[in-house]
Order: C-alpha cells, then sequence, then structure tokens
C-alpha cells in the first residue's frame, strides 16, 4: 500500500492513483467468501423449488374439482378438502376480527399515548416480545383450559380456534403495527396538533391513514400465519372426521393444516397424494396472501 | 386506496384550520392551553389501554393454565422423577415419566437445525447486509419471506415422504426407519433461515457506514470488513438471532410430530426415530384425555418445561438485543 503511493507519486506523476479496490476483491479467499455466501442462500432456494415441485408432482394428479366439493372418506377416491376449506375460512375469518381491532387498539396506545417510563407500559412491551416467541402449541394449551374452565364439553369449535390463533398472531400485529405507526414522521403529528388537532384527533386522521399501508401488510402476514398453523388447533381436538360444512362460530371444524396433517398419518398412498393436493391449496393461498402483502408494501408504503 | 385514506386526512386539516381561532365569530378566545375537556376521548384512551393489557392477560393466563394442571401433575409424580427420569411411558401399565428421553429428542431435532440454520441464515445475512444491492435485496428478501411462510405441516409432510424416505432411504441407502430426528432437523433448519437471516441482517445494517469505510480505508477488502469489523460489531444482534433460532425450534411441533418419530425413547444418534416434547403434547392431544386426569396433567407438565425454557431463551435474546442498540 505504502510502495505503491510512493511509486505513483515518484514514477509517473501522468498516472491516477491505483485506488487497488479491484485487485484485493479478486483474490481467491474473497471469491471463495462470495461463492459461499451465494451457497447459503442458493441452498435454501433449491430446498424452496425441490419442494414446491415436489409437492406438485405428488399431488397434481388428485388436484382438481373433486378436492374442494367432497368431503373426506374412508376411500381416497372419493375423499375431498370441502369441510377443511370452509373451516379454514370460518377459522381466519373470526381470527382477523378478533385480533385486528386489538392489535391495532394496543399498538396505537403504545406509540401514540403511553408514558414508556410507566411501569405498566414497560411491562406490556416486555409482555408483548416475549409471546411472540410463545411455541404455538402453548397456545393450544392456554385454549383447551380456558375452553374447560367455561365447562364447554365439545372444545372443537370455530370460535375456540378462533381464540388460540388470535392470541398467537396479537403480538405480530401489534409489532408490525407500532412500526409502520412509527414511520409516520413527527411533522405531521405535529402540524395536526398546531392546527388545533387533539391527540385523538390527530391519531385518527392522520397518523393511522397514514399507516394503513403497514397494518394491512402486518395484519395479512400474521394471518397468514394463523391460516398454516395446525399445532394449536390439534390441542382442541380439530383432527376429527369432519363430514358437514361448518355454519357458525359454535360449529365444530377442521383446518385444511388440520386435513393435510391428518392424510399424511395414513398408510394408503394414496391419502398421501391427498395431503399433497391440499397442500397445493395451502401453498397457493399462502403464496397469494405473500404476494398481496408485498405489493401492498412496494405500492402504498410512502417513503417520508 | 392510497386515495381513500388520505383524503379523511386533508378534509380534517382544512376544517381544523377554518374552525381555528376566529374573532369574528365573537366567542372569547380560549387559552391554547386549557383544551377543552373531552369524556369521549378519556373512554377512548381506556379502552386502547385494555386492548394492550390483553398481552398481559394472555401472559397470566399462559402461566395460570400451564401451572395448575402441572401442580396437580407434580403432586403425583415428584419433580425430581420427571426432570431426571430416564423413561417415558405415560400411558403404561407400570407409568414412568421420566421427561429425559423427550429433552434428547428435542435437543438433537434443535442442535441439527441449528447446523443447519445458522450458517446458512449468516451466509444470506452477510450477503444481503455487505453485497447486495438495493434491487438485488428486493428481489432475495421476498424469497426468503417465502421460505418462512411455508406451512410447518407442508414441511413435515416434504421431511416425512421426501426426505426421509426418497432421500434417505431410497437414494443415500441409509439405514433408518420411516422416522429420523435428522429428517426432522434438517427440514426444520431450512425453517429458521429466514428468522436467523432477517434478524442479523438488521443488526448488521445498523453498523454504522463510518466503520466500513474506516475498514476500506486501513486497505481491507470487503471480506475482511464483513468478518473483522461489521460482524463483530453486530454479534449481540446475531447472538440474538440464533438464540431467537433456538426458541423457534425448541417450540416446533408439526414437522416434528410428523417426521421425528412418536416412540419416546432416549436418541443416541440421528438417524433413530424419537418423540420431542411438543410431539408428544400433540400425539397426546389426539388421545381422549379427560380434564384432571392425570394424562391431563401431563401434558401441561411437559408445556411448563417447554414454556419455560423458550421464556428464558427469549429473556437472553431481549437482553443481547438491548446491549446491541446501545452500543451505537
Amino acid at each position: 500500500m505504502m510502495r505503491s503511493l510512493q511509486d505513483s507519486l515518484a514514477g509517473a506523476p501522468t498516472m491516477p492513483l491505483k485506488t487497488g479496490e479491484a485487485p484485493r476483491e479478486r483474490r481467491p479467499g474473497p471469491l471463495i467468501f462470495l461463492v459461499l455466501l451465494w451457497l447459503s442462500l442458493l441452498i435454501a432456494v433449491v430446498f424452496l423449488v425441490t419442494l414446491i415441485v415436489n409437492i406438485v408432482l405428488e399431488g397434481g394428479s388428485r388436484f382438481g374439482l373433486a378436492l374442494f366439493t367432497e368431503y373426506p372418506a374412508s376411500s381416497p377416491d372419493r375423499a375431498g378438502a370441502r369441510p377443511a376449506i370452509l373451516g379454514s375460512m370460518w377459522v381466519i375469518g373470526t381470527t382477523a376480527v378478533l385480533t385486528i381491532p386489538v392489535g391495532v387498539a394496543a399498538a396505537v396506545h403504545l406509540e401514540e399515548f403511553a408514558d414508556k417510563r410507566h411501569w405498566f407500559n414497560r411491562a406490556i412491551e416486555l409482555n408483548v416480545q416475549n409471546l411472540a416467541a410463545v411455541p404455538s402449541i402453548v397456545y393450544g394449551l392456554l385454549a383447551l383450559a380456558f375452553l374447560s374452565l367455561l365447562g364447554v364439553r365439545d372444545k372443537n369449535i370455530v370460535i375456540g380456534g378462533a381464540l388460540a390463533l388470535s392470541l398467537l398472531i396479537l403480538p405480530v400485529i401489534i409489532i408490525a403495527t407500532r412500526e409502520a405507526i412509527r414511520a409516520v414522521p413527527s411533522e405531521i403529528r405535529d402540524g395536526s396538533l398546531a392546527l388545533g388537532a387533539t391527540k385523538w384527533q390527530t391519531t385518527w386522521r392522520q397518523v393511522l391513514p397514514a399507516s394503513v399501508p403497514g397494518i394491512a401488510t402486518g395484519s395479512i402476514i400474521a394471518l397468514s400465519r394463523a391460516l398454516g398453523e395446525a399445532a394449536p388447533l390439534l390441542l382442541l381436538g380439530a383432527l376429527v372426521f369432519v363430514s358437514f360444512d361448518p355454519n357458525g362460530l359454535l360449529s365444530g371444524f377442521t383446518t385444511l393444516p388440520i386435513q393435510i396433517f391428518n392424510w399424511t398419518g395414513r398408510p394408503q398412498e394414496g391419502f398421501h397424494e391427498l395431503a399433497a393436493a391440499a397442500s397445493i391449496i395451502l401453498l397457493g393461498l399462502l403464496l397469494l396472501m405473500n404476494g398481496l402483502a408485498i405489493y401492498i408494501r412496494n405500492r402504498y408504503q410512502k417513503r417520508w | 386506496m392510497l386515495a381513500d385514506t388520505t383524503a379523511p386526512g386533508t378534509e380534517a386539516s382544512t376544517t381544523a384550520s377554518t374552525g381555528g381561532p376566529t374573532t369574528s365569530s365573537g366567542r372569547p378566545p380560549r387559552s391554547l392551553f386549557a383544551g377543552r375537556p373531552r369524556p369521549g376521548e378519556a373512554v377512548i384512551r381506556l379502552v386502547l389501554r385494555l386492548a394492550a393489557g390483553v398481552a398481559i392477560v394472555t401472559t397470566i393466563g399462559i402461566l395460570i393454565a400451564l401451572l395448575i394442571p402441572a401442580i396437580g401433575f407434580f403432586r403425583e409424580v415428584p419433580v425430581v422423577d420427571f426432570l431426571f427420569g430416564d423413561r417415558w411411558a405415560p400411558r403404561f401399565a407400570d407409568a414412568s415419566f421420566g421427561v429425559i428421553p423427550l429433552v434428547t429428542a428435542t435437543a438433537w431435532t434443535t442442535a441439527i437445525a441449528l447446523l443447519v440454520a445458522v450458517p446458512l441464515g449468516l451466509g444470506a445475512a452477510i450477503l444481503l447486509s455487505e453485497y447486495a444491492r438495493p434491487g438485488l435485496r428486493k428481489v432475495l428478501k421476498p424469497i426468503l419471506e417465502v421460505l418462512a411462510g411455508v406451512p410447518t405441516v407442508v414441511y413435515g409432510f416434504f421431511a416425512l415422504q421426501f426426505i426421509q424416505a426418497t432421500v434417505f432411504r431410497e437414494w443415500l441407502q441409509l439405514d433408518t426407519g420411516a422416522f429420523s430426528v435428522l429428517a426432522a432437523g434438517l427440514v426444520m433448519g431450512i425453517m429458521i433461515i429466514p428468522t436467523i437471516a432477517s434478524i442479523s441482517e438488521d443488526a448488521m445494517s445498523a453498523v454504522p457506514m463510518s466503520l466500513r469505510q474506516g475498514s476500506a480505508a486501513l486497505g481491507a477488502n470487503r471480506m475482511q470488513t464483513s468478518l473483522r469489523v461489521v460482524f463483530p460489531a453486530a454479534l449481540s444482534g446475531v447472538m440474538a438471532a440464533v438464540v431467537l433460532g433456538i426458541s423457534r425450534a425448541v417450540g416446533e411441533t408439526m414437522i416434528v410430530a410428523i417426521a421425528a418419530g412418536n416412540q419416546a425413547r432416549i436418541v443416541t444418534g440421528p438417524l433413530e426415530q424419537g418423540q420431542t416434547m411438543t410431539g408428544f403434547i400433540a400425539s397426546a392431544a389426539l388421545g381422549d384425555s379427560r380434564v384432571g386426569s392425570l394424562e391431563y396433567d401431563t401434558l401441561y407438565a411437559v408445556g411448563l418445561l417447554l414454556f419455560a425454557i423458550t421464556l428464558l431463551v427469549n429473556f437472553i435474546s431481549i437482553r443481547l438485543v438491548r446491549r446491541f442498540r446501545q452500543a451505537y
């Protein structure tokens, strides 16, 4: 380094100063390092592609209208996932209604109104962080205990499953909403307050509308997580033979992930194909939801 | 959608400006600081606070829900027998409640998952944070998010039907049964990559640019800068990511319930099958266990152990993140 600098100063004053950037990055060590970095990402991508191809190859033959219209049966040739699809819709819909208002309200409290030094608010923050990492099956145990406490005999009901999933994704929605609210610059709040609006008017008319894209993105991703979740519902006893359409909050249900789990555990190969076919539906739905979330984020999120 | 959401906002600001301190209306000017009391807003604030309190209620609910049946369990089974016993057979006539077999299976699947996820996740994080241009990052990050979005039951199906049955038994001719902790751990590791990658990428991106520039000015190349400057500076954040990965692996249920096995025996090798703590809870839930029975209480004793482990791990993670936030 020193030498090359001296050389260039003494030898050829007309030559531009050598920055040495390119050769140092092209040595074997750094190149191997870069290849390893790409490889680590590539392995993940190859795995994902293999998974999707494998599922599509295995389940493609069973993927058809019958899968959407038929009820589960003891023979794979007559079985379908209709109640599971409807059950998933009921449970996720109920979960969304239960959890989005509460999550957004909690985030608004923490970001806009809460005194951060107050013990109550610090306890909430710590709790939200912790709850976000509690295993999903523990929420199943909680819902099971809660329904037992209420004396509910048949615990496999839509509202019970939605309750477990709501508590599961509540921290996700709170954290996403807080980030969306935090991204709104304080000048907008100051401007609104300076014009005479109260704190709540500022929040309701300025901050929340500006953070809708972020909240929507976070909520969709949280709901897609709930849609793919099976463990808490397993505890409520959702692994049952449901041969009817769920029709209300107190109706018995099964969901797509539970149906896949059920078919995976059967010995006959036909059921494994059905499990793969149902996985195609589930993966499709989740890709759709994730794509929608990414689209909203890229299209509507403002950079202030 | 954007037009919809901003319209009320602009409308509000115009009405606020016209309805502001007007002298022509003849009303006496109010003090700027003494706002009109607004009982409605007090109610709204209370509702918001209650919504935030749901988080605390949930934690307390989890604690009570786990503790009460677990206390019932420990009345019948001594704590020492539970924690240090090496035979798990809750449904046998000569029932035994030593949790060690479940813990060994969880330890195996978690360790295998970390062996996969930590190097690959950190590699992806360094690539995204130190090498990738914004355009490339915009393409690569959604792919990782999709990986995180695949339902665990689909991962489990893939681990059982493809990794275990096709790759391990047909192609590699490995000496293994229908299930193995290796298949479950491998797939779980891939599942955790996005968690580790995104949190460590955040930590690395938070390292000030001046450190990288200083390193480059001293003649270091990008590899040296990444490994000797950025990585150590982001270490506590990276550790937090790994710790969070551990808690995800310990708590993951469906992959191990499908692919790891369902016999609770001490696991001594990666090709053996084994029932994990979460796997036990899932499989026991399939049976019909009455409230208040020992079988029902057993679920909660294992659940409590699981919760205690993840809680401990989370606290370590939160501590580590705080440290790395304070650094700059």
